[in-house]
């Protein structure tokens, strides 16, 4: 998965939105070891401190712990990191409706596109 | 303690005043960007506190002192244009930089020009201009220093050997040194970065972090420069 930056938002807080996806999506899986802060940084070419700044956001969240000494961890509370997912799916899908309405599009209409775009895919 | 330290400094070169009354400190650990348009007095800022120049009045303190010798043990500088011997090879700079400074790390250089297949037995005079650019700067960022001066790093490289430099720029973080960086390339530093410093006709308009600029314009750090600088 690439990182990608967009102009409007600090960095940090697309940091945060790009981890929880990583949380999410399993990339880093619940209950594993993060890679390092320098690690990270490098892999989102990103300034550390910035980096480490939105870990401790996540933190502060629940949704990371830092062990003393071995690093640091995704969450086990996989409740936590379901609630997450779902929050994640209703902003995308809130955003999506808005799109669609401004096409045109009624609920009955949009489910019944919906339902023919999911079964093309399968 | 700040790393460095700069007090109401000034530069005039004859009647022309290239810098006027600029005071700001960077501590230790910090990634900072020097951005101003062409003739700003980026190059002169970087000048003084490397001791290059001196000042008409204020101050520099790099580490709590006056440039001096001290100083440049600490400050791995890489000025804006190529100043290395022309007849040397690579490898012989290797052991110029090796002999020259005790925290030169000789295997983080050969690692980082055979990443950028530099030949090693080729000489200077013999590599193309931004090949020769990329010698100097990996031979500064091989130092362990406390404070990076880098005046256009990636000006006259491509963009793959941008990203290479600014990732060997992350990946060299340590929380005790920082890095003070000049450059107009923004949008391709902005992200390095955790401070800016906007300069203007030899005036800090602007000191600031690139994430309290997005937070307060809700624009990048690029967009703001283009937007204050508009010619």
């Amino acid at each position: 998965m690439q990182w990608q930056f967009s102009n409007d938002a600090p960095i940090y807080a697309q940091l945060i939105r790009g981890i929880q996806i990583r949380i999410v999506a399993g990339i880093f899986p619940t209950g594993e070891r993060l890679p390092s802060v320098r690690d990270l940084a490098a892999e989102a070419g990103v300034n550390p401190n910035t980096m480490q700044r939105a870990l401790s956001e996540l933190e502060r969240e629940g949704l990371l712990y830092s062990a003393r000494t071995t690093g640091r961890y995704v969450t086990d509370d996989v409740k936590l990191v379901n609630s997450l997912k779902r929050r994640l799916a209703e902003g995308r899908i809130g955003a999506f409706l808005q799109d669609m309405r401004e096409l045109g599009f009624e609920s009955e209409e949009l489910l019944d596109i919906l339902r023919q775009e999911l079964e093309k895919e399968e | 303690m700040a790393i460095l330290e700069c007090k109401d400094l000034s530069k005039r070169f004859g009647s022309v005043d290239a810098l006027t009354d600029v005071s700001f400190a960077v501590e230790p650990g910090r990634i900072v960007g020097l951005l101003g348009p062409n003739g700003s007095g980026k190059t002169t800022l970087i000048k003084l506190v490397n001791g290059l120049l001196t000042p008409t009045s204020g101050q520099v303190l790099i580490d709590g002192e006056a440039p001096g010798k001290r100083s440049h043990s600490l400050v791995s500088y890489l000025p804006d244009r190529n100043c290395l011997p022309q007849w040397m090879t690579a490898g012989q700079l290797l052991d110029f930089y090796r002999d020259f400074y005790p925290d030169f790390r000789e295997d983080a250089a050969r690692e980082m020009l055979s990443r950028l297949e530099i030949p090693e037995k080729r000489r200077m005079k013999q590599l193309s201009k931004g090949t020769r650019e990329k010698v100097q700067l990996i031979l500064v960022m091989s130092r362990a220093a406390r404070l990076y001066l880098l005046d256009e790093p990636i000006g006259g490289v491509d963009p793959a050997t941008r990203d290479y430099i600014l990732q060997t720029i992350i990946g060299n973080y340590n929380p005790e040194a920082s890095v003070i960086l000049s450059t107009h390339l923004i949008a391709d530093v902005e992200k390095v970065l955790d401070d800016v410093l906007f300069i203007h006709q030899g005036h800090i308009m602007l000191r600031t972090s690139v994430d309290q600029i997005r937070e307060e314009k809700g624009m990048s750090v690029d967009q703001l420069f283009r937007e204050v600088f508009k010619c």
